[in-house]
């Protein structure tokens, strides 16, 4: 195939040949990131029992997302996680791990003196600490997202 | 709530950082809102905490009620309120003035992202001031060194990226350094804590790993104060960011990095080590103390940018505190704790002046300075002030700390130093006389009533037209400071005693 | 002599790493490379800490039941942290070169110093 005819075929829409080069990436993508998204998901909440946390299941779901953009293109991803969302989960993201330092303040304690929270100390350290996670997971991943799209975005009204 | 206000002066900045990107997004003018409430709590509390201490000594806050050495302790004695009150003072005023001065420096839609960063800059000062973990320090100093990196970028002209990214891989291999150290010493000891380093290391002084751990501090440090050789990252980085950061980093980033490197000599270390061997270590800061305060005089001598000459001029401020710190007195030690406060006053001063002009004129070059006496009164009086306190003129700070450091020049016997320090006074004088009298004595060519025009010309003032309130008032206050402290040194200069026998103990 | 070598590999290891990476630092001139060699050199001083923290022995520090030797997971997590900073500063840098790019059309470093001596 010639590049000439490959690019002519590319503009057509209803065309074979462009729809089978890439529905093997699509597919996978399709079944694999829901998974990656769970992995990413459990990394976040196992961080005080073993390898992981915030940030390790943060860069997951971040790079699902991220995989997402790559096999469908910007605009799709864009449109999935707009601007605006992933401004805002970067800030309420860091801001649920500051709640929770200021709730524990309030309560108290200390600053991030989670058994004061609840009348339990162990449970309330322990939703203390996944609370923290996750708020810097959400942080994470909305980060990577922010970075990636920015590197990659072509800006035409330069 | 006193007793949590340590780590409400790191909390306010840091959540109000947040805060501003979403607030940003309903209505851009609150950033600036949000930007200077957050820093004029920080002073607040910084005032607050400066009586507590003065009544109790020094305090002390578990993060999380974990008992240090297990948990991160955070510990605010004289050195560290000493150095808080002044961060936060020239932060407080940096955002006032911010107001006016990022119109024309800062593309629009990027003003909101400025506040955050400025905010987590702060947050990041005020961390490696109160904590008293050192792990602690090296994240903090980490989030201050990133946000600066990102500040010096936004500048307008397309040499602050250059001049960013430069800062960028140097302040990077900086504090890898100090994270090195970091590692040494934790293997040898075991703990992170400052204090509880303090009274392990003694008996550790012999061996070769804390000797090493040493040396990577020493240059780490040395990388992000600006010592003289490794300097080479400030001048670039002072001209060409935006002059409210350049404001608001020679005023406090570096002085910050001065206090780390008294914390990490004097608490961390022990003075004792510093003469232990058989080498005296605290000479090699003195030799490259002195070569500073030479090279950043005679370095300033030459430049047409005045931003760039101000930037070296501080290169040459910086020796004078390392050469305080290595005098092991504890004259010396109040000198440069007085230099650390009076450099932020001068410099943080003068380069607000600097900011004015370039938001009314529009022009750094000194060159351009000529006739602005009678343009801009106010603010090339306040720069006149900042001026003579360099120099070292009596009755402004800069001749108080100047003093200190003479008299413990004499009381070590190397009265060699004080020639040195009359050298960089008169080449400091010499530099800034350049520029005052492009002020006052010369005036612009269109304006020059001497070119016989006619009566008429020739009578015409010139209209002061002055800067915006918002940026005049911090100028004013900072210059007026100048002189306050330089009277009425009574205050700066029993705290920094105070300070300076605890650490020198 | 060689047992200073074989014991302490993990010195001598961490030390060939960041050498090289601050080789990479000086000596290259594209900005993409200077800031790969940047990584490289915080890298071994990651590997360093973590080299630190093994027992003679000791399994992964995860809890389980019954008497066990635990590797020591404080510098693990010292070093979490210290990667989080890292890839900060990579991602500052990073930005700054895209905005490089855009501004004088090119990343070598010899040429981006020649324009900006024609500037000033």
């Amino acid at each position: 195939m010639s590049k000439q005819s490959m690019q002519r075929i590319s503009h057509d829409p209803g065309s074979d040949i462009t729809t089978q080069k890439h529905v093997i990436r699509r597919t996978v993508a399709k079944i694999l990131i829901p998974f990656i998204q769970l992995f990413g998901l459990y990394v976040i909440a196992h961080g005080e029992l073993g390898p992981g946390g915030g940030f390790q299941g943060g860069v997951i779901l971040g790079a699902s997302v991220i995989v997402y953009i790559l096999v469908f293109g910007l605009d799709e991803g864009r449109k999935r996680v707009t601007e605006k969302t992933s401004d805002l989960l970067v800030s309420s993201g860091a801001l649920i791990y500051g709640g929770i330092g200021i709730l524990c303040l309030l309560a108290g304690g200390n600053y991030l003196q989670y058994n004061v929270l609840l009348p339990d100390p162990k449970l309330a350290s322990h939703l203390g600490i996944l609370g923290v996670e996750i708020g810097i997971g959400i942080t994470v991943a909305a980060v990577m997202i922010t970075l990636f799209c920015e590197t990659v975005r072509r800006d035409d009204d330069d | 709530m006193i007793k949590h206000l340590p780590i409400l002066l790191i909390v306010v900045p840091l959540l109000s950082a947040l805060i501003i990107p979403v607030a940003g997004r309903i209505n851009r003018a609150l950033s600036w809102y949000i930007a200077t409430i957050a820093t004029g709590i920080c002073f607040v509390i910084s005032l607050l905490l400066l009586q507590t201490v003065l009544k109790e000594g020094s305090i002390s806050y578990w993060l999380g009620g974990w008992e240090p050495p297990m948990g991160i302790e955070y510990v605010i004695d004289y050195l560290s309120i000493f150095v808080v009150i002044i961060v936060a003072f020239i932060a407080f005023m940096v955002s006032i003035y911010s107001r006016k001065s990022v119109e024309l420096e800062i593309d629009e839609d990027r003003i909101s992202v400025f506040y955050a960063v400025y905010l987590l800059f702060i947050t990041g000062l005020m961390g490696i001031v109160v904590t008293g973990d050192i792990f602690n320090l090296y994240v903090f100093l980490e989030i201050t060194s990133i946000a600066g990196y990102a500040l010096i970028a936004l500048g307008k002209k397309r040499q602050a990226l250059m001049a960013g990214f430069k800062y960028v891989v140097m302040g990077t291999i900086g504090a890898t350094f100090i994270l090195l150290g970091i590692g040494y010493l934790y293997l040898m000891t075991g703990t992170l804590n400052i204090a509880e380093l303090s009274q392990m290391l003694p008996q550790l002084y012999h061996t070769n790993a804390v000797l090493t751990a040493f040396a990577l501090f020493a240059v780490g440090l040395a990388l992000k104060i600006a010592l003289f050789p490794l300097h080479t990252w400030l001048p670039n980085a002072y001209t060409y960011a935006p002059s409210a950061i350049s404001a608001a980093m020679a005023a406090t980033a570096t002085k910050v990095g001065a206090y780390a490197l008294i914390r990490i000599l004097f608490t961390v270390f022990g003075v004792s080590f510093l003469t232990f061997g058989d080498l005296n270590l605290a000479h090699i800061f003195l030799f490259f103390s002195v070569v500073a305060i030479l090279a950043g005089s005679i370095l300033a001598l030459s430049q047409t940018d005045i931003k760039k000459m101000l930037a070296y001029s501080s290169v040459g401020q910086i020796g004078y505190i390392v050469m305080g710190i290595s005098l092991l007195s504890i004259t010396g030690l109040v000198g440069s704790l007085l230099h650390i406060l009076n450099h932020a006053l001068m410099k943080g001063g003068l380069f607000l002046v600097v900011g004015a002009v370039v938001y009314k004129v529009g022009i750094t070059n000194i060159e351009g300075y000529k006739g602005l006496g009678k343009k801009m009164p106010i603010s090339m009086a306040a720069f006149t002030i900042g001026a003579l306190s360099m120099i070292g003129v009596p009755l402004t700070v800069g001749f108080v700390s100047k003093w200190y450091l003479a008299v413990a020049s004499l009381e070590v016997g190397m009265w060699y130093l004080i020639p040195v320090i009359l050298i960089s006074s008169v080449l400091t004088a010499v530099y800034f006389w350049r520029v005052i009298d492009n002020i006052y004595f010369k005036t612009d060519d269109e304006g020059d009533p001497g070119h016989g025009h006619g009566h008429g010309h020739g009578e015409e003032r010139v209209k002061p037209d002055d800067a915006p309130a918002w940026m005049l008032v911090p100028t004013v206050t900072v210059a007026v400071l100048c002189i306050v402290f330089g009277i009425l040194a009574y205050a700066p200069v029993s705290l920094a005693e105070k300070a300076a026998v605890i650490l020198l103990r | 002599m060689i047992e200073i070598i074989l014991t302490k590999y993990n010195y001598w290891i961490y030390i060939v790493l960041m050498m090289t990476g601050f080789y990479a630092v000086m000596a290259k001139e594209n900005l993409i490379k200077k800031v790969i060699g940047l990584n490289i050199f915080q890298t071994a001083v990651f590997l360093f800490y973590i080299s630190l923290s093994k027992v003679d022995g000791g399994t992964a520090p995860i809890l389980i039941n019954g008497p066990v030797v635990y590797d020591n997971p404080l510098p693990q997590v010292l070093i979490l942290t210290a990667i989080v900073v890292s890839v900060s500063v990579t991602a500052v840098a990073l930005a700054i070169i895209l905005l490089i790019y855009k501004a004088y059309g090119t990343i070598e470093e010899d040429q981006i110093l020649e324009m900006n001596k024609h500037n000033d």
